[in-house]
């Protein structure tokens, strides 16, 4: 078994408003930084999972995503995972 | 008299007011903690609102993994009336017994004032007592309330009559086409994001909520547990 740390990526959709991100866009804006556009914002997690392979710690991140760290109704996401640390 | 169980999770802070609302329509209305799996014989559950484990990762997604929410989807799936307030409706849209999600609010501002939404369906369990195109005027206090749902999603709700309450002079959270309350297909489960309890007698300002608690006692008809199901097996993820 080795642990691999998991970065999870969450953004809120596409095609749905993100207030949070055009208030940052707003300020960035008022601070002279014009070549600005289209900030979104969203969620950072960053996950230890043990694993005997980098691919079932990419599955088993995959599920935690599906079942609780993104709304599929409201979010997308996306994974990324560094090679294992042996424990 | 209908028996109806407040669920309390860590971080509820309406349901007190809530229990208070049901007691005051009649209702033989008790709390259900919730590490509890027992329900106690409901007729009703009620998901108060407030911040359940602090609103983290999303508003009610941690709560609707709690223990005792096996035993409201099971309520839920069998044709039993629940209703969610503010974050009880969150709660309902994480655990897929609702449709849609909600999200911050438009201009990001937390809400805390009255809104006046107008009652589009009294064919729920806990709108029976109000008539069609009801103006009433109800308290907010969110955050996260700006109801959303893929556009196909919505032209199924407004086809199938399933937008409870809609909000009338203005959106005040950005929600799509003005929804402030929905039901699913079964109308066993309701969600509503103003809250009714802040406004059941005239010492509260006004008592337009009342009736949300007197439609659980009014209520005779039962529920089709089949329709339910059919509704529970497109929107549940588990």
């Amino acid at each position: 078994m080795s642990a691999f740390r998991v970065e999870v990526r969450v953004m809120p959709r596409a095609a749905l408003l993100d207030p949070q991100g055009q208030a940052v866009e707003h300020a960035l804006h008022a601070l002279g930084f014009d070549e600005v556009a289209r900030v979104r914002m969203g969620k950072h997690l960053v996950l230890e999972v043990k694993a005997a392979s980098r691919d079932e710690a990419l599955v088993r991140a995959r599920a935690m995503c599906d079942r609780l760290l993104a709304n599929p109704v409201t979010e997308d996401y996306d994974l990324a995972v560094d090679g294992g640390v042996t424990r | 008299m209908k028996r109806v169980a407040v669920i309390v999770f860590p971080g509820s802070n309406c349901d007190t007011e809530t229990l208070a609302a049901a007691q005051a329509a009649g209702s033989d209305a008790y709390y259900v903690w919730h590490g509890d799996t027992d329900l106690r014989q409901a007729d009703v559950v009620i998901l108060p609102g407030g911040f359940s484990y602090g609103d983290y990762l999303r508003s009610g997604a941690i709560a609707r993994f709690s223990r005792v929410m096996g035993a409201v989807i099971e309520h839920a799936r069998a044709g039993g009336a629940v209703l969610g307030i503010c974050n009880g409706f969150q709660i309902l849209c994480e655990a897929g017994l609702l449709p849609g999600g909600l999200m911050r609010n438009a201009r990001l501002r937390f809400l805390s004032r009255p809104v006046w939404v107008r009652v589009e369906q009294p064919d729920t369990p806990f709108t029976c007592l109000y008539e069609k195109g009801e103006v009433l005027e109800l308290p907010v206090a969110h955050g996260d309330g700006r109801y959303v749902v893929d556009p196909r999603t919505a032209a199924e709700l407004e086809a199938t009559d399933c937008v409870v309450w809609r909000y009338v002079r203005d959106n005040p959270n950005g929600s799509v086409n003005e929804i402030a309350g929905v039901t699913n297909a079964g109308r066993n489960v309701v969600g509503i994001m103003p809250h009714p309890e802040r406004r059941d007698a005239p010492a509260l300002g006004g008592q337009d909520g009342a009736r949300v608690f007197h439609s659980m006692e009014a209520r005779h008809a039962t529920q089709h547990a089949a329709d339910v199901r059919a509704v529970d097996d497109r929107h549940l993820r588990v």
